[in-house]
């Protein structure tokens, strides 16, 4: 068995992806952390699956204001500069 | 995109140009996070709306201490709150503010072996397999993404849409929502991992 595994197990190391990706980890996590993925398959490709989520919510379209709503505020901009 | 100082000076001079691409800019995220606060689309709709005149009403006494962003997100959060309280919802705060006061687990607890196993305790039992790439870029792929995205609790819905979607920094998120660092992270965890698996589960099908 090796260390990484003994220390940092796969379903702890799901939990710790976030804050890897957001740079939040601890040095001695940190580092535990990227020797498991070297050698763990399931985690890499775990940790792969998270940046491509990541990439593709990036590639959405951000929502738009309906015609309806944009129409209210503008009147509202309009009345509030006459004042 | 211009500055917030170039933007508030045509919002006082009355350009209405200028308070339009903010509205497009800032409306779709105000309802979102307004929704944490709110039970109804409708209501939460409301509650973006007023925001405007908040905006609109105060803009004489702005005097920059924040960004422009945060401002408007900080009227947004005071009348949300105050509309929850009308309407006698409870406000979410364990929800906002102290999401790790409930465990959710980012990967379903069968996918591992047992914690006790003798070889490989917390283990894959089931390792993610690679995405195929034509699925992944693939139109119905997004939509099913945007779906999974809308069926978060509002709170996860709103961070991460702020953060991946709309590509904010964790400290814009932090400020526009009044969360700690952590729970900024929990949040974002908790969505991203839920998203995650909506798109395995999917492409595994696919």
């Amino acid at each position: 068995m090796t260390v990484d595994v003994e220390q940092l197990s796969c379903r702890e190391l799901v939990e710790l992806v976030t804050d890897y990706l957001e740079g939040a980890l601890p040095e001695n996590d940190r580092v535990l952390f990227e020797e498991h993925i070297a050698r763990c398959t399931g985690c890499s490709g775990y940790l792969e699956q998270l940046r491509q989520t990541i990439a593709l919510s990036g590639r959405l379209v951000p929502a738009d204001v309906s015609a309806e709503a944009e129409g209210v505020l503008l009147e509202a901009f309009r009345s509030w500069r006459s004042h | 995109m211009s500055s917030d100082a170039e933007r508030l000076d045509a919002l006082r001079a009355g350009d209405e140009a200028a308070f339009a691409a903010l509205v497009r800019e800032y409306h779709p995220s105000l309802v979102r996070v307004a929704r944490i606060y709110v039970s109804t689309q409708a209501a939460a709709e409301e509650v973006a709306q007023e925001t405007w005149l908040g905006v609109l009403n105060g803009l004489s006494r702005f005097e920059g201490r924040s960004s422009l962003k945060t401002w408007i997100f900080r009227i947004l959060t005071n009348i949300a709150q105050t509309r929850a309280q009308r309407d006698g919802r409870t406000l979410p705060f364990s929800a906002l503010q102290d999401p790790a006061r409930v465990p959710e687990a980012a990967v379903d607890a069968d996918r591992f072996l047992d914690p006790e196993h003798p070889r490989w305790p917390g283990h894959w039992a089931v390792k993610p397999e690679p995405w195929p790439e034509d699925a992944l870029v693939a139109a119905e792929t997004r939509e099913r993404l945007a779906a999974a995205i809308e069926e978060l609790p509002a709170s996860q819905r709103a961070v991460i849409s702020l953060r991946d979607v709309e590509g904010w920094s964790s400290d814009e998120v932090r400020n526009a929502l009044e969360l700690s660092e952590t729970n900024q992270r929990v949040l974002l965890h908790r969505a991203r991992s839920k998203v995650r698996a909506a798109l395995e589960s999917y492409l595994e099908q696919a």
